[in-house]
């Protein structure tokens, strides 16, 4: 037998109806939480797990009809079933709940084989929605996932204002030749983690993995306050992080590891690129493709930070190491101020 | 049987399925809110709130059914759908205060028995 399990919120202001479902669903091996209106639901969602709703609609301060809207418009509560029991009188307000996202309803009194169904059902459909969730977040990142939930998936992008981060681990390729195939994925992993963290602590979004390197975006699909200083944040934080690690290698004997980091911000055009089949959340335009030159432009300066002016204009409070005036970049006709930090 | 007040099927029906301890809890449980019920759409009816009124007895009907009160629970089904009458006319308010009386003896009866 499967075993069953979940919190269900049982909304309803009359005492009798309220201990009667408890009774019901406590005998199927669920826990109740109880709730004597819409408010007093809505409030205990904001601290408790709850996994399912049992929602009346009649009820005094917030009713059922209230309680949906609230729901539907808040996506961390979006994906709760919400099974309306209730002896409301008309089809019409019936209509009116699975118009406003409940999934099921049954009339009151309850009957128990029904109730044992529809909640077994409507379990089971958000176990696979949060598997779905997780998943979606494991390959794509929680910003994405939520633009995907929020948008649905199409083709295509839309500009917008971003700042672009071009990470590189330097002398990889020379490292992992001395290296067993083993020891330089655990190298990479280490890399990857620390600059993914880097990142996303910044409220930015690895874009790509290119081998020994990545892309970062900062300002989409989200928009951020201020897209320049977050990426120059999650870049401090990226050497930080490297330091120490180095710090720690140095005590094993090992070499230091250094990466060159580019910034550029500016209009971009974001979305997903693909196939229907296999898309990829991705963001190209030139300050793409400055990001990237002015992060190969570290190896040739020997500074290892490099943003462009428009990154630079937006920051506040900056110190810049050195000002490369009217330098060339590979791919660009005129030349441009970029700053080391 | 539906001749009483209780339709006794309805009411087996919760005891088997709820456990005979739990019906009987649930049973005090409604005796003791019901008057709060009628309480509740006697002040909405002098008060002029039809939102109170409807709501009140849409409660009234609800409990009444869970325990085969199906008498009852139709008066109070009427009242629900009905328009809140005019110049606080208690006739409504006293006929389902009687088909209350009469469903609440039966399940006292009931729990004592």
């Amino acid at each position: 037998m499967v075993e069953l399990s979940g919190n269900l919120l049982i909304v309803d202001d009359n005492k009798v109806n309220r201990l009667l479902l408890s009774r019901s669903v406590e005998m199927l091996g669920y826990r109740a939480l109880l709730a004597e209106n819409g408010r007093v639901a809505v409030n205990l969602l904001a601290t408790q797990d709850v996994d399912l709703l049992l929602l009346d609609i009649e009820m005094p301060e917030m009713d059922g009809f209230e309680v949906l809207e609230v729901l539907k418009s808040n996506p961390e509560f979006r994906d709760i079933p919400v099974i309306v029991t209730s002896s409301v009188e008309g089809l019409d307000n019936i209509v009116r709940c699975i118009e406003l996202g409940a999934d099921d309803y049954l009339p009151k009194p309850v009957n128990k084989t029904l109730l044992k169904a529809r909640l077994a059902s409507c379990l089971e459909k958000k176990r696979l929605r949060d598997e779905q969730k997780r998943l979606l977040e494991r390959f794509a990142t929680s910003e994405v996932a939520q633009d995907l939930q929020n948008s649905g998936f199409a083709i295509g992008g839309k500009r917008a204002h971003a700042s672009v981060l071009f990470c590189d681990l330097r002398g990889f390729t020379g490292l992992s030749e001395q290296l067993d195939p083993e020891a330089t994925i655990e190298l990479l992993n280490t890399f990857y983690t620390l600059m993914f963290e880097a990142v996303t602590s910044n409220d930015g979004i690895v874009s790509l993995m290119l081998g020994d390197g990545l892309m970062a975006l900062f300002g989409v699909p989200q928009p951020l306050e201020n897209s320049s200083q977050s990426a120059v944040q999650a870049g401090r934080e990226m050497f930080d992080m490297i330091e120490t690690l180095n710090t720690e290698r140095a005590g094993e004997g090992l070499d230091d590891l250094r990466i060159g980091v580019g910034i550029a911000t500016g209009e971009v055009v974001a979305g997903y690129a693909g196939t229907d089949n296999r898309a990829t959340y991705t963001c190209i335009g030139s300050t793409v493709n400055l990001a990237a030159r002015l992060e190969a432009e570290t190896k040739i300066t020997g500074s290892q930070f490099l943003i462009d002016q428009s990154t630079f204009d937006l920051l506040e409070e900056v110190e810049v190491a050195r000002t490369y005036k009217r330098t060339q970049i590979k791919g660009f006709a005129e030349p441009r101020d970029i700053h080391a930090l | 049987m539906t001749n009483g007040p209780i339709d006794l099927d309805v009411y087996n029906e919760l005891k088997d399925a709820t456990g005979d301890k739990f019906a009987v809890e649930l049973v005090s449980t409604f005796l003791d809110e019901a008057p709060g019920m009628m309480a509740d759409l006697t002040t909405a009816l002098a008060g002029g709130d039809a939102d109170g009124y409807r709501r009140a007895a849409h409660s009234l009907k609800s409990n009444a059914a869970t325990f085969g009160a199906c008498s009852l629970a139709e008066l109070a089904r009427k009242i629900e759908l009905g328009d809140m009458p005019e110049d606080g006319d208690l006739t409504g308010v006293n006929t389902l205060q009687t088909a209350l009386d009469m469903a609440r003896s039966t399940l006292q009866d009931l729990i004592n028995g």
